[in-house]
């Protein structure tokens, strides 16, 4: 009991649901990621991208301003790829590992949240920081195409695009974090994932496409040229055939399923593995 | 309302081979500090982690004020404030704005947030860094910021994992000041340590596990009587340096004095009885004799003693 004329303590207030939990750690988290270097990176690798695009598009024209669907098929299709994959290997690479590495894991745990809530509240501050570098990619694009095609820059595509980003955003995110939860080491999780993103998930592409020939269903980097295929009208055929070379190209509705199931699979067991995790 | 306890039943946790906690039964209940004390590896931060639901027992478990951690963390350590492995905080990150995630996590009213808030930070002497950026502070800045962040929610419960190891003397007592003063707040105070002054200066109770087996745990006094020949002992300290016939003359022959020991001219260790009251009956007729006494408390010897028995004991 409490010392004579001493109240004990209690905890104040009530505890918030888990969402209401996850949203709050999302908020700080966030705010980290905002004033820190690889924010400041990821602003200078988006505005790298969106120079060279600019000035690749401003010195050749051409083909690239024949309509803005073209424009937007090229540019944005192929410039969102690389950039969500950058954005994934720098917010989502060492998410939970760092979170051993530099001891803030530590600090979270002893709060009283469950573990599935830090990781909730971490994959929605990586998933919206690396949100801010699409939108800035988008908006230098958007004023290129206002640029060359004045209000008429804006094709029904660009929307549906857009959302495809963002689920191929968050697909790749699943995975990243999945990676990252079986390490405690940021620099062998980073690596990691970089490795597999940058050339991992291509090689194998090549490999199934070319050596095996079968389609690559089970890849996420086969679903992800959607983002830009989109804009092409008509779609490009699923199965094309030249020189001997059998080349896949995934439909809208396969390129989706790719990413949800991609998405849910490395989620969970991403999500399985931290909640197993012990802070030794 | 609750009084505030850590329970173990038959905690235990192995690393592959290795018994790094075994069979662990205790039970600590009430507003006080137990100090948990044991040599490198004995099993304390392993013990303390369990508490915390960092890592999972192999056997057993453990609760926080009746709530098992394992089965419902959230609500467990929603009585406890928790400081294992000098953790960090997001660099980027105020100690206002790191204490403002905190409260917000533990649900705090926004409306108290503030005043909380500049209450534990004015608590553990940071209110002049309450808006620099954590990641530039010294160690012992961090520490004072992550007791800020286990008091924000006023929680029933403290677990520390040797609160003050790695700090500079000065650190380490401004942890200890701290700690001392959370006793008044009416918590149960549950910290881990090797450095025995420390739990001697700040414990009212103590418990020694040494090779994941708990030897005792009981009240310092206690502790200090049963394994020694019977009695407590206590360190006198004199404003004037003592005269050896005095020492062996007088003291040696005021009522409850058992034994008498002059540690240096100012200094002596007295065996007396382990009851409180006994022990007053003695401090009050050594301040009669108007030798210029200033301390009278505890010898972190005694206790010194005890732990190189118990663990000597076990080897």
């Amino acid at each position: 009991m409490a010392a004579p004329g001493v109240p004990a303590p209690t905890a104040l207030g009530g505890l918030p649901s888990d969402e209401h939990q996850a949203f709050r750690l999302m908020r700080f988290q966030l705010r980290d990621y905002l004033r820190s270097r690889r924010f400041l990176l990821m602003i200078a690798l988006t505005l790298a991208i969106a120079a060279i695009v600019t000035l690749v598009v401003a010195h050749f024209r051409g083909g690239l301003v024949s309509s803005p669907a073209a424009f937007y098929g090229s540019l944005w299709g192929g410039g969102v790829g690389v950039l969500i994959v950058f954005a994934g290997i720098i917010y989502g690479g060492d998410a939970i590992a760092g979170e051993f590495q530099n001891k803030t894991g530590y600090f979270l745990m002893g709060l009283p949240l469950k573990r599935g809530t830090i990781y909730q509240g971490k994959f929605l501050a990586a998933y919206l920081a690396s949100v801010t570098a699409v939108v800035l990619y988008l908006a230098i694009l958007l004023l290129n195409g206002i640029y060359y095609f004045g209000m008429n820059a804006f094709p029904w595509q660009l929307a549906a695009s857009l959302l495809l980003a963002l689920l191929y955003l968050g697909a790749l995110l699943g995975t990243t974090f999945l990676f990252s939860s079986l390490f405690k080491t940021s620099a062998y999780a980073i690596l990691v994932v970089a490795v597999l993103f940058l050339f991992g998930f291509s090689i194998a592409q090549v490999l199934v496409e070319d050596l095996v020939k079968i389609e690559p269903w089970f890849l996420l980097s086969y679903a992800s040229p959607v983002i830009g295929n989109i804009f092409s009208n008509p779609y490009p055929s699923h199965i094309s055939s030249g020189f001997g070379v059998t080349t896949y190209t995934a439909t809208i509705p396969e390129a989706i399923l790719i990413m949800i199931v991609y998405f849910a699979l490395t989620t969970l067991a991403g999500y399985a593995l931290f909640t197993r995790e012990q802070f030794t | 309302m609750n009084t505030p306890s850590l329970t173990s039943v038959g905690l235990g946790k192995s690393f592959g081979s290795f018994v790094a906690v075994q069979g662990l039964d205790l039970k600590v209940e009430g507003a006080k500090c137990v100090g948990f004390l044991g040599p490198n590896g004995a099993g304390k931060t392993t013990t303390l982690k369990m508490f915390a639901d960092m890592i999972f027992p192999s056997r057993g478990e453990a609760f926080i004020n009746g709530i098992s951690v394992r089965k419902d963390r959230k609500h467990a350590l929603s009585h406890a404030g928790v400081l294992i492995e000098s953790p960090e905080i997001y660099p980027s990150l105020s100690p206002t704005e790191a204490l403002e995630m905190v409260a917000e996590i533990r649900g705090v009213p926004r409306g108290e947030q503030p005043r909380r808030i500049r209450s534990v930070l004015d608590e553990v002497k940071m209110l002049d860094w309450a808006h620099q950026k954590v990641g530039r502070f010294s160690k012992g800045m961090k520490q004072r910021i992550q007791i800020a962040a286990a008091l924000v929610h006023d929680p029933e419960v403290l677990i520390l994992d040797e609160p003050s190891t790695g700090l500079d003397p000065r650190g380490m007592a401004e942890v200890r000041a701290i700690v001392r003063e959370q006793r008044k707040h009416g918590r149960l105070i549950f910290m881990s340590s090797h450095i025995l002054s420390e739990v001697t200066d700040v414990c009212d109770e103590v418990a020694l596990i040494d090779r994941g087996k708990l030897l005792f745990y009981d009240t310092l006094a206690n502790v200090t009587a049963r394994f020694s020949t019977g009695n407590a002992q206590v360190d006198a300290v004199f404003v004037r340096p003592l005269d050896p016939a005095q020492v062996t003359g007088t003291i040696a022959h005021l009522p409850g004095v058992k034994a008498v020991e002059l540690l240096d001219p100012k200094r002596v260790r007295l065996g007396v009885p382990p009851g409180a009251l006994e022990q007053a009956q003695v401090l009050e007729a050594l301040v009669a004799l108007r030798l210029g006494l200033v301390s009278f408390k505890e010898s972190t010897g005694a206790l010194e003693d005890v732990y190189m028995q118990q663990i000597a004991r076990g080897d």
